[in-house]
């Protein structure tokens, strides 16, 4: 049953790429704090990402102790878990937002203790229910493919995994063995929220990737503008940015001001994704 | 009983399968290369089903350095050699065993035995972890040191390694603990070391590490984190122990010379579970020898404020492995509590975890105020200042120890000295020495 409800899933993420190689574009991938700052905001954030120009949506489960953050995502976790947030909700977000949308990915990201003292099976159940596609789980490592990563690809949910600069070709293969939906490079040795590689350095990196994988490769970390987007998109499947619209959140005074900041960056950053590689094609 | 057994020896074999275990009759062990094999964990790291190397991808490719450079080590006679040369004229091991004749008296049961750690250069047992972690970092190239600590015990003892070894240091405190241990931080700054603040989270023991592992993502090239317990991703478990376990095979020697037998019972405090670790492993195959780790129970296991894992806590995944954590049904960590800054985190060393499990280890707890009480019983018996983190071991003592016959040896970890204290103490007792 979940088999069948999942490959829908599965194939949203799938979709999506396929779509945007026919448009040679990037995908922008939005990462927001499930929760922050507050449950309602939230999910008026979270409904809006599509229709301001999001095409894959990373959702994060926030967590008390968040070891690979940066400040920005950090205090983000905190603001979602003084507001009440939990696992239960965050999934209930997923599936108020399927109501109205079908199409677009959502991708969990977090660490893998709630998912844990969730129950693994259990929770895997309930997110293929609620429409979830993929989850990226930072401190579960190929080592323990066992422990979420194989069951969430019996219940039809992608496990997107990271490769990072200390990636190395000898470990390579280890890392894509059971990955499914993209490839998440991680451009910098650091925490979210810190400082960018030089795009020439990323370049190489993608290139070394897809040598090996035939995934598509989304980059993340340290891209925070419209000309950073457009300059990784122009060689990747895909770019993330998080802290950058997680600071919008921090920054505004008022749950509209936030919404409007939150969406008004990501309109500039997909405007600027949508015409990376036309520019590249004049000049 | 007969049930317990039946799951526990069992267990037991297959834990020591392949452990070579020392001579009793070994006179001169302390000059020899300590024997540093065990068959836990296996090569996921994982001891049962706690531990393993639930980590960012970007470490995994450090820790598994440091887990093959830890393999070498552990067989390399030159690395042992030189372990050993630090830890007599460096450190300054052997401690003592020293019969703790009045706080017998004053128990009036168990013939008390105390393992001096806190005579170890540096005033705690962690400097023992430091000395080997540093060689290790020496060898692998390292130019940059980084810590996390609580009561600030394993930041001086880290401090003090790379200044004799001429390494950059950093060592991470939450700003409460800077704020109760303030003469350790002194010390650290004294021996060249920066001493970052922090301040996430309540600003204790887990915040620090949550910022020190996010230091070592950032400085991947040149950096060696020495964490300060049996806790953290594999191979850190394993390592802390082995280095940590010179403390039970120096106890099982001196016993042996003092009283020509293996004690009965070992006692020991448990923060990450370094000091106790270290005592009970070179026992843990002696079915005779009894083992109590003790945590800290705050204001009591039954108010919520406590820092007792495994009284207190569930199996979940935190700072490298799955272990017993302080943490709330959605799995989100809560506070610790605990008067003393080097007990106060919601974890424990995986190991203890698969302990309690099996079993082998009986885990209780001590309040802040019995672990106050027998902290200054300790200074008017013995004329020693414990530690706060080892008054916890202390406490059960007090429990314990009138309740057992006169023949019964007890051992209890001296793992630190409480100069550093002081001023926690005179806030909780103050009124008595007005
Ligand atoms: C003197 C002393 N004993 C015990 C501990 C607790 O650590 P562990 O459980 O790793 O021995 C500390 C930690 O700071 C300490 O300073």
């Amino acid at each position: 049953m979940n088999q069948a409800n999942s490959t829908v899933g599965t194939k949203r993420l799938e979709r999506c790429f396929t779509a945007l190689q026919a448009q040679n574009r990037p995908a922008l991938v939005s990462y927001l704090t499930a929760g922050d700052p507050d449950a309602e905001t939230s999910q008026r954030l979270l409904d809006g990402l599509p229709e301001a120009g999001v095409d894959i949506i990373e959702l994060g489960m926030p967590f008390s102790d968040p070891m690979a953050d940066g400040p920005a995502i950090q205090k983000a976790a905190l603001r979602a878990l003084e507001g009440g947030q939990t696992q239960a909700k965050t999934l209930e977000m997923v599936r108020r937002f399927r109501e109205e949308n079908a199409t677009t990915p959502i991708v969990l990201m977090g660490y893998y203790n709630p998912i844990f003292c969730y129950g693994v099976e259990r929770f895997l159940t309930d997110a293929a229910k609620a429409g979830v596609d993929g989850l990226i789980v930072v401190d579960l490592p190929p080592e323990h493919d066992d422990e979420l990563c194989q069951p969430a690809t019996r219940h039809g949910i992608d496990f997107i995994r990271l490769a990072t600069p200390t990636t190395d070709a000898k470990r390579l293969p280890t890392v894509l063995a059971n990955a499914s939906g993209f490839i998440y490079y991680v451009s910098v040795a650091g925490v979210t929220g810190a400082g960018a590689a030089t795009p020439e350095s990323i370049e190489r990196a993608v290139a070394d990737l897809k040598r090996h994988t035939q995934l598509p490769i989304g980059v993340g970390f340290g891209i925070r503008t419209p000309q950073q987007a457009a300059t990784i998109g122009r060689f990747s499947d895909a770019v993330v940015v998080g802290s950058a619209l997680v600071d919008c959140i921090e920054q505004a005074s008022t749950a509209d001001e936030a919404v409007a900041r939150v969406h008004g960056l990501v309109r500039e950053l997909s405007a600027s994704v949508r015409s990376c590689r036309e520019e590249e094609a004049v000049s | 009983m007969p049930d317990i057994l039946s799951i526990f020896i069992p267990a037991c074999l297959r834990y020591f399968e392949g452990i070579e275990i020392v001579p009793i009759a070994f006179e001169v062990v302390m000059n020899k290369p300590l024997n540093l094999s065990t068959s836990l964990p296996d090569g996921n790291g994982m001891f049962g089903s706690f531990g393993g190397r639930f980590v960012a991808e970007t470490l995994m490719p450090l820790i598994n350095e440091l887990r093959d450079e830890y393999a070498a080590a552990k067989n390399d006679p030159e690395f042992q050699r030189q372990l050993t040369y630090f830890q007599n004229d460096y450190v300054g091991r052997p401690s003592p065993l020293y019969f703790a004749e009045r706080l017998t008296e004053h128990f009036g049961g168990a013939k008390i035995y105390l393992k001096r750690e806190e005579l170890n250069h540096t005033g705690a047992h962690k400097i023992n972890n430091c000395i080997g972690q540093v060689l290790l970092a020496r060898q692998m190239g390292k130019k940059r040191i980084i810590a996390e600590t609580g009561a600030g015990m394993h930041g001086v003892a880290t401090a003090t390694v790379a200044a004799r070894f001429g390494l950059k240091c950093v060592i991470y405190m939450g700003t409460t603990d800077i704020e109760r241990q303030q003469p350790n931080v002194f010390r650290m700054k004294l021996l060249g070391a920066e001493v970052v603040p922090v301040t996430s989270g309540t600003g204790t023991l887990k915040d620090a590490m949550n910022e020190a592992l996010r230091d070592w993502v950032t400085n991947i090239d040149d950096t060696f984190y020495i964490i300060g317990t049996v806790a953290g991703p594999h191979p850190y478990p394993a390592m802390v122990r082995d280095f940590q376990a010179v403390i039970g095979h120096e106890t099982r020697r001196q016993m042996q010379e003092k009283e020509g037998r293996l004690p009965d019972s070992l006692v020991a405090c448990i923060g990450g579970g370094s000091n106790a670790m270290g005592l009970f492993h070179p026992f843990l195959a002696d079915e005779s020898v009894q083992m109590i780790g003790v945590e800290a129970g705050g204001k009591g296991v039954q108010s919520g404020l406590h820092a007792a894992s495994l009284n207190g806590g569930t199996p979940g995944v935190l700072h490298g492995n799955r272990t017993y954590l302080l943490q709330n049904e959605d799995g989100q960590i809560v506070d610790a509590h605990s008067v003393s800054a080097g007990l106060d985190y919601p974890g424990i060393g995986p190991e203890h975890a698969w302990l309690h499990e099996q079993g082998r280890v009986e885990y209780v707890s001590a309040t802040d105020d019995e672990a106050l009480d027998a902290f200054q019983i300790c200074c008017q018996q013995e004329g020693i200042i414990p530690a706060l983190e080892t008054a916890h071991a202390l406490a059960e003592v007090a429990k314990r120890a009138p309740k057992l016959p006169r023949e019964h040896l007890m051992v209890v970890n001296l793992s630190g000295r409480g100069d550093k204290d002081m001023m926690s103490v005179a806030h909780y007792l103050g009124d008595k020495f007005q």
